[in-house]
């Protein structure tokens, strides 16, 4: 049986500062190696000091997935010399010397699947190596020490997953639950990294290193295990070893350096005294922690009457579940809903359009408010949303400006409605032997009308007159 | 000028006008100009101290608030970083780091007006007791400069004794402040683990390492204390103390207090005359009406052992950051694989240095941690435990701060060995975590020997005023410099 295990590294990107210092979490778009303090830059005689919002992010994100969460925990020292890490040592969290990581073992639901969560550990992110020069004789390395010292949480899962499907959907869960959670946001580059085991029945475990995102993480098992089985079949033996994945080339490839036979010298860090989180402090971490995912899911179902599909897709991402429960109220929530699944979420599908994007609340209700009212159909809804999404302007005013309100009156309509009428006999006639041909009429006035006519009113009429 | 003061002694002198700030800090920089060829104290010297005091003095004229030191001169231990300073810790691998920062006490001093006249020699890394493994030469002890002066923070025991400067700040990780304070006959204190910030200070092993003032006399100690203790946000291991006067009611003596008297420190390998010294400090303190006692700290036979094994391990990662990147000295570093660059690089340490970091490097490796570092930190708990209960019964302890007399210098240099032995009356706090100071008490054929007493966790005050009722019992010689 395949064996999979992750190790994913995700950023607490939503934090101001850095784990040890107040330099900026963010470090992103920022000038090389000018996001430093003499704290992060380990320069001699500095010391780590604590960022306490970190630990409580990362004990939620324990929580979240289940996990104990211990009274005291300790920070370890993790040896080793690496040119990204300026102490040469990365300040981290161990479970060997009893449980004293942020969080103890865990699950998750995945499907019907349970995957087991090993641990939850927080520790400091090194800096950035980029390489320069093509040949390996003339590459330089240089250093950005901006991400040095970044908050990282590290999630262990057990060898839990049978497949990369289950792997991508575990990573679909987890990055809507990291999001939703407000700890991090999954779609900054470099904010999510992964480790994975592999392991095919009969062969030995191999660790894939170094994979950049989530999107390869599923690439990467993926080839890993088609490349045991292809080894397996041959009847070569899949030795023991760490590959590293070529994201340019979409490969794994075995790392000849000896970095499995390090030996880190664990010991604990002695700068960052024993924290306790008691359980008045957990507690009232507990209490102020979002609302799942699931729990939201349910209320959009119960409350409001909203689709399973419907409610599911809304409640999954922060951003749109933020959006819904901002400007629903109890009789619009649908149509709101509606709005977000079906049009809105066309329009702002990136990261940078969502953060362009001028769409209030406000505007939300309005459109849901008005659609109900009968004073603007679905389709120029979509119209105003669209031009909303871009000016930020009022309904009202969006309305006006792009000629969008309904044809209500009913004069005019009936113009309009005999004018279908005689272009479209055969579909007259046939109303009498299939009402619902009806619709196609009313169609047709819809498009005569781009959209304006009000649909309740144009049926009524249109009704009469075919009769 | 007389430069033989003390520190309350100099304020005083200031604030009543007898003397101005500019006199007495150019008379200490002439004093260091005179004596520090044969000494060598100094790794640098302030050659702006004198203008300082200079402003120092038009302050005080001019009425404006002044700091308590007011202008004092006091040296730093080259591990303590100053702002655009160079901080070497005696290494060459250091020899063009410039601190971009103060260190909490800098900071506090600095408000306080001290003066820093200059960087005090030390061993390597703090790495020694005889300062002997300084890169940039031995300091000498002015009592007889043939004599080690001790060490690590030989360089600011030996510009306090030789009358350089009025006091020192020096580094104790497991007697670096008491034992030159001994072996140059001046008073040198190892706080409660926590009380003084160690932002700053170039760790060693920063688990058990403390900053501590070296100073003529046992008030001069409670005066720097007022100033340089208390939280520090840049410090998570800081402790609070609640703001405490630690000159405040130091004449209290110690009558009717229970003094131990530690029987694994005055055995094997003592010096006659520093047992008879010690027996001597005894009875003056019950003299004083204190009741003292034999008792016995078992695990201090195997403190030693632990205290090389924990400082190794830590200062194996500590001194990891050295790979000469980002600081350090003239070696460029293009053209080379980042591993053959860090091993040619990291070969400028001395030797003291590499003898500790391969061990660092082997005792809490997996296969051996077991066997080494994890029983070194049994005893330490062990250790810290046994000195616990002793206190339930004693206000303080008593040993000689070292068992020995000074040495010459390359007496013991190549006998690690014999050198580790002279550090057995000292780790044990450092280990605990408890205070301890060294008086000093007498002088045998021109050398002097320190008496240590020891307090329980959080009681330097309690401690100093044993200190000062000790301190009091004694009048030594002047140092014959």
């Amino acid at each position: 049986m395949t064996k999979i295990g992750l190790e994913i590294h995700c950023q607490l990107t939503k934090l101001e500062s850095k784990l040890f210092c107040s330099c900026k979490a963010n470090y992103r778009e920022q000038e090389i190696n000018s996001n430093v303090c003499p704290v992060c830059m380990g320069l001699p005689g500095t010391l780590p000091r604590i960022n306490q919002k970190a630990i409580e992010k990362a004990t939620i994100i324990a929580m979240a997935l289940n996990c104990s969460t211990p009274e005291k925990i300790a920070f370890f020292r993790k040896n080793y010399f690496y040119p990204d890490l300026p102490k040469n040592f990365q300040i981290t969290q161990l479970n060997i010397y009893g449980d004293t990581s942020v969080g103890g073992t865990g699950s998750i639901m995945v499907g019907d699947k349970k995957i087991r969560i090993t641990r939850v550990q927080l520790e400091e992110d090194p800096g950035r190596l980029i390489y320069e020069g093509s040949s390996s004789k003339n590459q330089i390395t240089l250093v950005d020490y901006n991400r040095a010292g970044t908050p990282l949480v590290e999630i262990v899962t057990e060898p839990d997953f049978e497949n990369p499907k289950q792997v991508r959907e575990f990573l679909n869960i987890l990055s809507d639950l990291l999001e939703n959670l407000n700890v991090s946001d999954p779609s900054l580059e470099g904010a999510m990294r992964a480790d994975a085991n592999v392991s095919i029945e009969g062969g030995n475990k191999v660790e894939i290193k170094n994979i950049g995102s989530f999107h390869d993480l599923e690439k990467a098992v993926h080839f890993e295990i088609t490349r045991q089985e292809s080894l397996h079949s041959r009847e070569i033996p899949i030795i023991q070893e760490t590959r590293h994945w070529d994201d340019k080339r979409k490969i794994t490839i075995s790392s000849r350096s000896k970095e499995e036979e390090l030996d880190y010298r664990y010991f604990l860090e002695g700068d960052i005294p024993w924290i306790k989180i008691d359980s008045d402090t957990r507690e009232k971490l507990r209490s102020e922690m979002p609302e799942s995912i699931s729990s939201k899911k349910n209320r959009y179902i119960s409350e409001y009457g909203i689709p399973g599909q419907v409610a599911d897709v809304l409640s999954s991402d922060k951003f749109y579940s933020d959006l819904f429960d901002k400007s629903h109220s109890q009789t619009n929530a649908k149509e709101v809903a509606n709005i977000i699944t079906t049009d809105l979420m066309g329009l702002v599908d990136t990261r940078e359009k969502r953060e362009q994007s001028k769409l209030t609340p406000e505007h939300l209700k309005d459109l849901a408010d008005y659609i109900q009212e009968g004073k603007l159909s679905r389709s120029s809804a979509k119209n105003a949303l669209y031009e909303i999404v871009k000016s930020g302007k009022k309904l009202s005013q969006t309305i006006t400006e792009l000629d969008l309100g309904n044809l209500s009156n009913e004069d005019e309509l009936l113009k309009i409605i005999k004018q279908v009428i005689s272009e479209e006999p055969k579909a007259v006639e046939q109303t009498k032997s299939n009402p619902q041909t009806i619709n196609f009429l009313v169609g047709k006035v819809m498009q005569k009308t781009k959209g304006k006519a009000d649909p309740s009113l144009t049926l009524n009429l249109l009704k009469k007159e075919v009769e | 000028m007389n430069l033989k003061i003390s520190a309350l002694e100099y304020v005083e002198q200031v604030k009543n006008g007898d003397i101005s700030a500019e006199d007495f800090v150019s008379s200490s920089i002439d004093r260091i100009k005179n004596v520090d060829d044969k000494l060598h104290a100094f790794l640098q010297v302030n050659s702006k101290a004198v203008e300082h005091a200079q402003q120092i003095d038009k302050k005080i004229k001019s009425g404006e608030k002044v700091g308590q030191c007011f202008g004092m001169p006091i040296s730093i231990k080259d591990n303590i970083c100053i702002k655009h300073s160079k901080t070497t810790c005696a290494s060459k691998m250091l020899e063009k780091f410039t601190a971009p920062y103060d260190a909490t006490v800098i900071s506090k001093l600095k408000q306080e007006d001290a003066i820093f006249v200059g960087k005090a020699n030390m061993d390597e890394f703090a790495m020694g007791l005889t300062t002997e493994f300084s890169a940039y030469g031995p300091s000498k002890n002015p009592w007889n400069t043939d004599y080690v002066p001790g060490g690590s923070s030989g360089g600011s025991a030996v510009s306090v004794s030789a009358f350089e400067c009025i006091a020192s700040l020096g580094s104790d990780t497991g007697g670096s402040v008491r034992n030159p304070a001994s072996f140059c006959s001046v008073v040198g204190f190892k706080p409660t683990y926590g009380l003084i910030s160690r932002f700053g200070l170039i760790s060693y092993a920063n688990s058990i390492e403390q900053i501590g003032p070296i100073t003529r006399t046992v008030k001069d100690t409670a005066f720097l204390l007022n100033i340089l203790s208390g939280l520090d946000s840049n410090d998570n291991t800081t402790i609070e103390n609640g703001n405490q006067d630690y000159l405040a009611d130091i004449d209290s003596g110690i009558e009717g207090k229970k003094i131990g008297i530690i029987q694994e420190m005055m055995g094997e390998g003592i010096d006659p005359s520093v047992l008879s010294a010690t027996n001597d400090a005894v009875s003056k303190l019950e003299g004083l009406g204190a009741v003292c006692e034999k008792v016995s700290i078992d695990m201090v036979k195997y403190s030693v052992a632990s205290y090389y094994t924990i400082t190794a391990t830590e200062a194996g990662s500590n001194l990891a950051r050295y790979d000469n990147l980002r600081y350090g000295y003239e070696f460029p570093v293009e053209g080379f694989e980042f591993n053959s660059y860090i091993s040619k690089a990291r070969a400028k340490f001395g030797p003291e240095v590499i003898r500790r970091m391969i061990l660092g490097g082997f005792v809490p490796s997996a296969g051996h941690a077991g066997k080494y570092f994890l029983k070194a930190l049994k005893v330490k708990s062990k250790l810290t435990k046994e000195v616990k209960d002793a206190f339930k019964k004693f206000d303080y302890l008593i040993a000689p701060t070292v068992p020995v007399l000074p040495f010459k210098l390359g007496e013991k240099i190549d006998d690690p060995i014999a050198l580790f032995l002279v550090d057995i009356n000292t780790v044990m706090s450092n280990l605990s975590g408890i205070p301890s100071i060294s008086v000093p008490f007498s002088i045998s054929n021109g050398l002097p020997i320190g008496i240590q007493l020891l307090a329980n966790h959080g009681e330097d005050k309690s401690l100093l005023q044993a200190a000062k009722a000790l301190e009091s019992t004694v009048n030594l010689p002047e140092v014959p410099i």
